[in-house]
């Protein structure tokens, strides 16, 4: 698989003064009796990377369905780029979803439409009438971007999992969001792709200067894209701090995640 | 709280229902996607719900004929066939074709898209999928039944021509001229009516069924089966309801 042409990814730092650009303050979140999110709080800088940990189950998924608006937390404030989401009707939440982008753990490729068809789509739909012009250069730059330039025409189900996973980032990043959410970007895919997916990911913060939401339970991945790391248990946030921070903590809750 | 499943389903089909309204007269309006489902559920039919109308057509005469020649009224035979087949036969059986077909492709479609949570990448590319996917394929399937259901009254009439001639000779003409001369507008048009309350009912069933399955691949043909169950179902009810309306306004 190729690598792509973004420019190789190396550690970066964690822009901790940079310009906050989300806010998670005390969300809660329960089904029925179960009660997946209690009180949780976490804050997103511009350029930085931030994985939340946890286990399988732990409200992840629900914590990042939350910020885009897919479910609405039952108490709490989330503030994307300044906007209170609770506060935005349906069209202005569309016109802050197109400086948000959402990796889905399952990719979500619309099946019937052809690669091209699926990075179009979300143009098309952001009423981006000014780029009609620019589409087809856009959609060349967002497949170069991911390494597969020569997949245009092909179907989903015609491309392998790290491939699918990669139209999927190029189909988020194809509006140039200011803030991408990955939800599990890696699981599913082989080390070798998975180490692949978080290269890309550092290339694509290093190069549109995106602040990332990264949901995952891969280590070898964490430690790769991670700026920062906020531990998700018991519903909040249990413990955060850098790669290394955590993995010396010692609280064993903490540790236990780094051996 | 009165709980049944039942009841529970209807109220929830109703309110999907009023967020069709709701929601499918403001913009913005997906006038690509919509064209789009006209020719997925419309021109896209026209095979099955041909073949279904000639079919109709033939039996219907070859059937009553020997019965009618027994009374010697077996000139009645165009009239008798046109009455059946417009006022009941046409709109009923292409309707029940179409909910076989359509409803359930629908179904499977959006249930698919709801559990591979390609519903959910659309809203958070901005779409409202709900106008993109539920509006287009309502509207598509309210406006293309009623002419899917004229081609197949034609059709079916047709093929009764073609019966009617395999055991005599009858021509054209005086084929046409029985079969109008049976019909009047309060006849036709209810008929004619009624059909774009089916095609509502068998886009809504199955947009509903489809864009709330759960539980993975197994929800998703519980999505298209039970689209094609209700709006059957539903299709007879508005049926039964029809013809009291006519009754009540003395079009029966």
């Amino acid at each position: 698989m190729s690598p792509g042409t973004l420019p190789q990814p190396a550690a970066a730092p964690a822009p901790r003064n940079a310009e906050v650009v989300l806010t998670l303050e005390h969300i809660s979140k329960s089904f029925g009796d179960n009660h997946v999110l209690r009180d949780f709080s976490l804050e997103l800088h511009r350029g930085e990377n931030v994985v939340v940990l946890g286990k399988s189950g732990s409200g992840k998924s629900v914590l990042v369905k939350c910020m885009i608006g897919l479910l609405r937390p039952d108490a709490g404030r989330i503030t994307v780029l300044g906007q209170d989401i609770s506060t935005l009707d349906h069209e202005e939440m569309d016109q802050l979803r197109a400086r948000l982008g959402f990796l889905f753990q399952s990719n979500a490729l619309y099946d019937s439409m052809t690669v091209r068809e699926n990075l179009v789509f979300p143009l098309r739909r952001q009423w981006l009438a000014d780029r009609r012009d620019q589409e087809a250069d856009l959609v060349q730059q967002a497949l170069e971007d991911v390494g597969l330039a020569d997949t245009a025409n092909k179907l989903p189900a015609e491309l392998s999992g790290g491939q699918r996973k990669r139209i999927a980032l190029a189909r988020t990043l194809i509006l140039q969001p200011e803030i991408i959410l990955y939800d599990e970007p890696t699981t599913g895919l082989d080390p070798i792709t998975a180490r692949e997916i978080s290269a890309l990911i550092r290339q694509v913060q290093q190069k549109y200067n995106t602040a990332a939401f990264i949901i995952s339970h891969d280590m070898d991945s964490v430690r790769l894209v991670a700026d920062r790391v906020a531990l998700l248990a018991e519903g909040g946030c249990y413990a955060q701090g850098t790669y290394e921070e955590l993995a010396r903590h010692e609280d064993p809750r903490v540790h236990d995640f780094f051996t | 709280m009165f709980s049944s499943p039942f009841l529970a389903e209807t109220g929830a089909i109703a309110q999907f229902a009023g967020r069709f309204f709701r929601e499918g007269f403001r913009p913005r309006y997906e006038v690509r996607e919509f064209f789009h489902q006209c020719y997925v559920v419309g021109y896209q039919s026209l095979p099955m719900v041909g073949i279904t109308g000639f079919i109709m057509g033939l039996v219907l005469t070859l059937q009553s004929q020997p019965t009618m020649a027994k009374f010697g009224a077996e000139a009645w035979v165009p009239t008798m066939v046109g009455l059946t087949i417009i006022r009941e036969m046409g709109p009923i059986i292409t309707a029940l074709v179409f909910a076989g077909k359509i409803g359930s492709s629908i179904g499977a479609e959006l249930g698919s898209m709801r559990v591979t949570e390609q519903i959910d990448a659309m809203e958070v590319s901005g779409t409202n999928p709900f106008k993109y996917l539920v509006v287009t394929r309502v509207l598509a399937t309210t406006l293309m039944l009623p002419l899917l259901t004229v081609l197949a009254d034609g059709i079916g009439l047709y093929a009764s021509y073609v019966g009617i001639n395999t055991q005599g000779t009858t021509t054209l003409a005086l084929f046409i001229n029985n079969v109008l001369s049976g019909l009047t507008f309060a006849e036709v048009l209810p008929a004619f009516f009624k059909t774009f309350f089916f095609g509502f009912a068998v886009g809504l069933v199955g947009c509903y069924k489809g864009y709330h399955a759960t539980k993975g691949t197994a929800g998703v043909g519980a999505a298209a089966n039970s689209a094609v169950v209700v709006s059957s179902l539903l299709i007879f009810i508005l049926d039964l309801l029809a013809v009291q309306i006519t009754g009540l306004l003395g079009f029966n």
